[in-house]
């Protein structure tokens, strides 16, 4: 399951895409809104994104998962528009039947989007925003 | 011949536009079209994408191509 969605994403919805009678470890990843930015007071985000290359490079990220971890079982759903603070803008969820594997895939798939999805971010700020790249994976710079 | 280039995040708002059709010499590189087309831009550490996948800057445009200028990413 990959998608991208306007809404607030159901996290239930992931869960329960990768729930099955082998999974002993289930792990849900959400990544959401901070309300601070070096500092500054963030007041939403807008996210965009390229729909259709977008959720195709989403499934990629699953196919590196099941090459390299072939017991995990991946869902993930990106939001675009406007999301306010506190809300999850991105959410993988994996099973395997064993603890290390989801932690380890889960992670692959977060670093993995950040770096091939094509999706962007706007921090909008009380006086002003940015389009903010993820630095931490260009390896130019802190987040 | 013709393709058709979407813009995004702050070429998006450079552009003024999401997606344009353009006219451009048979044998251009997606590159190439960049520099032409963002000439304010050629610090930006862009990717390219043709018909939704990613190529190389030296990629060579066809007839009907759809082109992507992908500005760093923020996802996640």
């Amino acid at each position: 399951m990959y998608f991208l969605t306007k809404e607030a994403i159901e996290t239930d919805v992931l869960r329960a895409a990768v729930l099955r009678p082998e999974a002993g470890a289930v792990l849900v990843f959400e990544g959401t809104t901070r309300n601070h930015h070096d500092g500054r007071s963030v007041l939403r985000l807008e996210y965009e994104a390229y729909a259709g290359m977008a959720e195709m490079e989403m499934e990629k990220v699953g196919r590196q998962v099941a090459d390299q971890w072939p017991e995990v079982r991946i869902a993930i759903a990106h939001r675009i528009g406007v999301v306010p603070v506190g809300e999850a803008s991105v959410v993988i969820a994996t099973s395997a039947p064993h603890r290390d594997a989801v932690y380890a895939a889960n992670r692959f798939a977060i670093d993995a989007l950040k770096e091939m999805v094509p999706i962007w971010k706007k921090e909008v700020y009380a006086d002003g925003s940015v389009w903010k790249a993820n630095t931490e994976v260009n390896g130019d710079g802190p987040a | 011949m013709r393709v058709t280039v979407h813009y995004f995040a702050v070429l998006r708002e450079y552009s003024g536009q999401c997606e344009q059709s353009i006219e451009v010499a048979d044998g251009l590189n997606v590159g190439a079209l960049y520099r032409d087309l963002f000439p304010a831009y050629g610090a930006l550490p862009v990717m390219f994408a043709v018909n939704q996948e990613y190529v190389d800057k030296a990629h060579t445009l066809k007839d009907g191509d759809e082109v992507a200028f992908i500005p760093p990413l923020g996802g996640g």
